[in-house]
C-alpha cells in the first residue's frame, strides 16, 4: 500500500455562442450633457464581471476613459433585447453590439467637434483622456465634456448609437450534420499532477498547469479571476460533485453542502494559469468566450493523471475513492 | 496569471489604452462590503410566499387533489392548480421554433419525476404556505418509472413522456443529430489498432451561492414587476408571457447582479406562476428554492454516456472516429435537445480526423429534467474524448502530449461538420504546456505552428 504519483495531460477547444435563432443581442450608447457614457443593455451580470467589460469596451471605442461609463442593464424597461448570459456568448455578443453602437455614438461626438473646431471630422481623434485632437495639431483641441454641452444645448445633436449582434441561423442539415454551430472557438492544454492513496482510494491533485487561449484577454484580473474559479470547478466535476451518486438509481442524493460534495478550500490544487491571445477575426477585440471552457480540460487530465498513478481507469464521473478501489481490486491478482 | 504575448505577436496589435488593462471593477466594492442589492433583498408589505406541493413519486398518475383542509390553513391566501394556468403545457425553446410542448407549470393527470410541482400555494408566510402544502392530499396512482437510458430506449419501456410519443427527442434528422464525414467504415478497414469505450457521467449541480427565484409585485398600472436573478431577462419575460397568455407589455422584469448562474437560472421556472399568483392575489408574491430544491428540483447538468470506437494507425494518426453520444434529459426537454445536438457539431474534437460518424440522442426518463449547465453539450465529451485520447497513445505506444500534436486541427482543415478550421491555437496551447508542466516533445512538435500550412 502506497501513495503514488502520476500526471495527465487533456487538450480541448469550445465554441463561442449557440447556434440558435441567430443568437442576438443589442446595445444602445448615449452620452449625458457632461460627456459621460451609458451604455443599456438587457444582459445579465452573473458576477463575472459582465458589466465592467461593457464599460471597458465603450470606454474604448469612444475614446474615453473606463470610468466615464456607466452601464445600465438587466432590464426589460430600457435595455433592448438580449438572448442571454450563457453559452459563452456574453463578451462576445455583447461586446460587439456595444462596439457597434459606440462607434455610431463616437462618429456623432467627432462630428459635434468639428463643427466647434472648423475642421473635418475625419481629421479628428480621440487621446483616451477625454479629449478630441486634430491629427497632426494636438494643440487644436477640444474636451469631451465640452463637445458634449454643445451637442446638447447648442448644436441639437443626440451623441448616441445603437448596436446588435446577429448571425444567420443554421440549420443543420439532416443526414450529413453540415452546421455552422457556434463562432469563434476558445482552446485550452492542461497537465495535472495527483497522488492517489491506493489504500483508500483517495486523490489529492497537487498541480494543475493550464494554458488557455482566449482571444484577447480584455481585462487580464477578471479573465484570471474567472480561469481560475474554472480550473477548481474542473477538479470539482472530475472528483466530487453529483446529485445522483448511485445513478441511474435516483437514491441518496444530497439535498445541502453537507451531502452534497464539493472540494474545500484544502482540497484545491497549486494551480497556474497561463494565457495566449490570437484574436479572432469576429471577436470584440479579438476575445473569445473563455467561461465555459475553462472548467473543462482539467477532467480528463485528473482522469488520465489518475490511471498514470494506479494503472486502473475510471470511465464514469465523479472518479471517487470508491470508484478507484473497485478497480485496483478487480484489477489484482487473486 | 502569466500572458505570452510571444505568440501569434503578428496577429495583434497591443496598442489600446482600456482593453487589456486590469481595471479594478467597479462592482467588487459592493460584493465585499455587502452593499449589493440582489432581487432578494426586497421586501414588500403584504407580500406573499410561493411554496410548491410536489410529486413523491417517480412516475404517477394523478386521480385527484384535494386542497380543502390546506385551504383552512391559518395564513393561506390562494392555491393554484393546473387549470389556473391560462397556457399550461409549454417548452422553452418554443420561442425559438423548436417544440414540441412537453412540460406543465403545475401538473395536469400526471406527473414524470420525483419533485414535480403539482399545487401552489400562496400564504402570508413562507412557514403557512410549507404547512399548508403538506396538508394538500393528491392521490396518485403509482405507474412503473425507467431511470436507465438503455432500457427507456427498449422497446416496451414505460413513455416517460407522451409529448414525445417515445422516449427520445425526435430531430428532423430522425431518432438523433448525425453528422457524417468521409467514409467511417473504410477507415476501420484501414486502421492498425480499433479501440472501443464507454464512458459515463452522472448529474451535477451548479451550486450557485444564490438559489433562483423572483419577486413579483403587481404595479398600480395593470403592469407586473418581476425582479428575478434569471440569466435571461427577454428569454424568460416572453415565455412567461405565453405562459401566462398575458400581453408582453404587462410585463417588466428587472434583473441586476445574480449569485452564481453557471446556466441553471435559463429555464423558464419560479416566474410564470409567481407572476399568476400575484395576478390572481392583487399582492407581491416571493418564490425562492431551497436550498434543497436547487440541489434536486432545479435542473442539473445532464448524465451523458459516450460511446467512442476509434480506428488508429501506428504512425499516430487517428483515421475514423464514431461517437454515440446519450444526454439524459430526465423527464422534460428543457434545452436538452439542444445540447444533445451542441455535442455532434463538438465531436470528434479538436483533431482533423478524415473519418467520422455522429449520432447524439436526447433520452428522456423520470428523472428531474436536465438542462444547460457550463460546458452544455461538451463537457463531458471532452472527459470521454481526452481519456481516449490517452488511452490511443498508450495502445500505440506514443506519448499521450505527442500524439495529439499528431493529430491536432490547424487553420484551413475541414471539421466533421462541414466548417474549415478558423483561428486555431491547440498546438501553441499544447507547446506551451509542454514547457511549462516540464513535459517534453520532440522538436518537429515544438516547432508546428496552428497556421495553414504553406501560410
Amino acid at each position: 500500500m502506497a501513495i503514488r504519483r502520476g500526471r495527465g495531460v487533456a487538450a480541448i477547444n469550445y465554441p463561442t455562442g449557440m447556434n440558435l435563432g441567430g443568437d442576438p443581442t443589442q446595445a444602445l450608447v448615449h452620452s449625458t450633457p457632461t460627456g459621460n457614457f451609458m451604455v443599456t443593455l438587457s444582459s445579465v451580470d452573473l458576477g463575472q464581471g459582465m458589466k465592467q467589460i461593457m464599460a471597458q469596451i465603450c470606454a474604448e471605442t469612444i475614446g474615453v476613459p473606463t470610468d466615464r461609463v456607466v452601464v445600465d442593464t438587466a432590464d426589460t424597461d430600457t435595455g433592448p433585447h438580449c438572448m442571454g448570459t450563457f453559452a459563452s456568448r456574453g463578451t462576445h455578443r455583447a461586446g460587439n453590439a456595444v462596439i457597434q453602437a459606440a462607434k455610431e455614438a463616437r462618429q456623432v461626438m467627432l462630428e459635434v467637434a468639428a463643427e466647434e473646431l472648423e475642421v473635418n471630422a475625419s481629421d479628428l481623434e480621440t487621446d483616451g483622456q477625454g479629449n478630441i485632437l486634430v491629427k497632426g495639431a494636438p494643440q487644436k483641441s477640444i474636451s469631451i465634456f465640452d463637445v458634449a454641452l454643445s451637442a446638447h444645448f447648442k448644436r441639437g445633436r443626440s451623441i448616441s448609437g445603437r448596436g446588435m449582434f446577429l448571425i444567420p441561423r443554421s440549420y443543420p442539415e439532416k443526414e450529413t450534420g453540415a452546421m455552422k454551430p457556434s463562432t469563434c472557438y476558445a482552446h485550452a492544454c492542461t497537465v495535472a499532477e495527483v497522488e492517489v492513496d491506493d489504500e483508500t482510494g483517495e486523490v489529492t491533485v497537487l498541480t494543475v498547469k493550464n494554458v488557455f487561449e482566449i482571444g484577447r484577454a480584455l481585462n487580464p484580473k477578471m479573465v484570471e479571476q474567472q480561469l481560475v474559479g474554472g480550473s477548481w470547478m474542473g477538479i470539482s466535476h472530475a472528483l466530487y460533485e453529483t446529485t445522483e451518486p448511485y445513478y441511474p438509481n435516483r437514491d441518496h442524493g444530497g439535498t445541502d453542502f453537507n451531502q452534497y460534495l464539493m472540494p474545500g478550500p484544502g482540497d484545491l490544487a497549486e494551480t497556474q494559469i497561463i494565457v495566449l491571445e490570437r484574436p479572432s477575426a469576429d471577436g470584440p477585440f479579438g476575445a473569445k468566450g473563455p467561461g465555459e471552457m475553462c472548467a473543462n480540460p482539467q477532467i480528463p487530465a485528473v482522469a488520465n493523471a489518475v490511471f498514470d498513478a494506479v494503472g486502473v481507469r475510471i470511465d464514469t464521473l465523479p472518479i471517487t475513492p470508491e470508484r478507484i478501489l473497485r478497480a485496483l481490486k478487480a484489477q489484482a491478482p487473486n | 496569471m502569466e500572458l505570452r504575448k510571444n505568440y501569434f505577436a503578428d496577429q495583434r496589435k497591443d496598442d489600446l489604452h482600456e482593453i487589456g488593462q486590469p481595471r479594478p471593477r467597479s462592482d467588487s466594492p459592493g460584493h465585499v462590503t455587502g452593499k449589493t442589492a440582489y432581487f432578494a433583498d426586497r421586501n414588500f408589505p403584504g407580500m406573499l410566499h410561493l411554496k410548491m406541493v410536489r410529486s413523491p413519486h417517480h412516475h404517477a398518475r394523478i386521480r385527484s387533489i384535494d386542497t380543502s383542509e390546506a385551504e383552512k390553513h391559518p395564513g393561506v391566501v390562494n392555491i393554484l392548480t393546473a387549470k389556473d394556468v391560462p397556457h399550461n403545457v409549454y417548452t422553452i425553446l418554443i420561442l425559438i421554433q423548436i417544440g414540441p410542448e412537453d412540460e406543465t407549470v403545475l401538473a395536469d393527470g400526471k406527473v414524470r419525476w420525483k419533485g414535480e410541482a403539482v399545487v401552489a400555494v400562496l400564504a402570508e408566510t413562507e412557514r403557512a404556505a410549507q404547512e399548508a402544502a403538506a396538508k394538500v392530499k393528491v392521490d396518485y396512482e403509482v405507474l412503473p418509472a425507467v431511470f436507465d437510458m438503455e432500457e427507456a430506449l427498449k422497446p416496451g419501456a414505460p413513455i416517460v413522456n407522451e409529448y414525445h410519443g417515445q422516449n427520445h427527442y425526435l430531430y428532423d434528422s430522425g431518432e438523433c443529430r448525425k453528422v457524417r464525414f468521409g467514409d467511417v467504415e473504410a477507415g476501420f478497414a484501414g486502421a492498425d489498432h480499433i479501440l472501443e469505450q464507454t464512458y459515463q457521467s452522472s448529474p451535477i449541480e451548479h451550486a450557485p451561492t444564490e438559489t433562483t427565484g423572483c419577486i413579483v409585485a403587481p404595479e398600480g398600472n395593470d403592469r407586473f414587476t418581476c425582479y428575478t436573478n434569471t440569466q435571461a431577462m427577454f428569454f424568460t419575460l416572453d415565455n412567461a408571457s405565453i405562459i401566462l397568455q398575458m400581453p408582453g407589455n404587462k410585463l417588466h422584469f428587472v434583473g441586476g447582479t445574480v449569485g452564481g448562474g453557471f446556466g441553471g437560472k435559463v429555464d423558464v421556472i419560479v416566474e410564470p406562476i409567481a407572476i399568476l399568483g400575484a395576478k390572481l392575489t392583487g399582492r407581491p408574491v416571493s418564490f425562492i428554492y431551497s436550498r434543497e430544491e436547487e440541489m434536486q428540483i432545479s435542473s442539473p447538468r445532464a448524465a451523458e454516456k459516450v460511446v467512442i470506437k476509434d480506428g488508429v494507425m501506428k504512425d499516430g494518426r487517428i483515421v475514423a472516429r464514431k461517437v454515440t453520444g446519450y444526454t439524459d434529459a430526465g423527464a422534460y426537454s428543457r434545452h436538452s435537445p439542444y445540447g444533445a445536438q451542441k455535442g455532434a457539431g463538438h465531436y470528434p474534437g479538436p483533431y482533423t480526423i478524415p473519418n467520422v460518424w455522429i449520432d447524439t440522442y436526447c433520452v428522456y426518463t423520470n428523472r428531474t429534467p436536465s438542462s444547460a449547465m457550463r460546458g452544455f453539450g461538451v463537457t463531458i465529451g471532452d472527459f470521454a474524448l481526452e481519456v481516449q485520447m490517452d488511452k490511443l497513445a498508450r495502445l500505440i505506444g506514443m506519448d499521450p502530449l505527442e500524439f495529439r500534436f499528431v493529430n491536432a486541427y490547424r487553420d484551413g482543415d475541414m471539421k466533421a461538420h462541414r466548417q474549415p478550421t478558423e483561428g486555431a491555437a491547440l498546438i501553441e496551447c499544447m507547446q506551451e504546456a509542454s514547457r511549462a508542466a516540464n513535459w517534453p516533445v520532440a522538436e518537429k512538435y515544438m516547432a508546428m505552428s496552428s497556421y495553414a500550412k504553406g501560410a
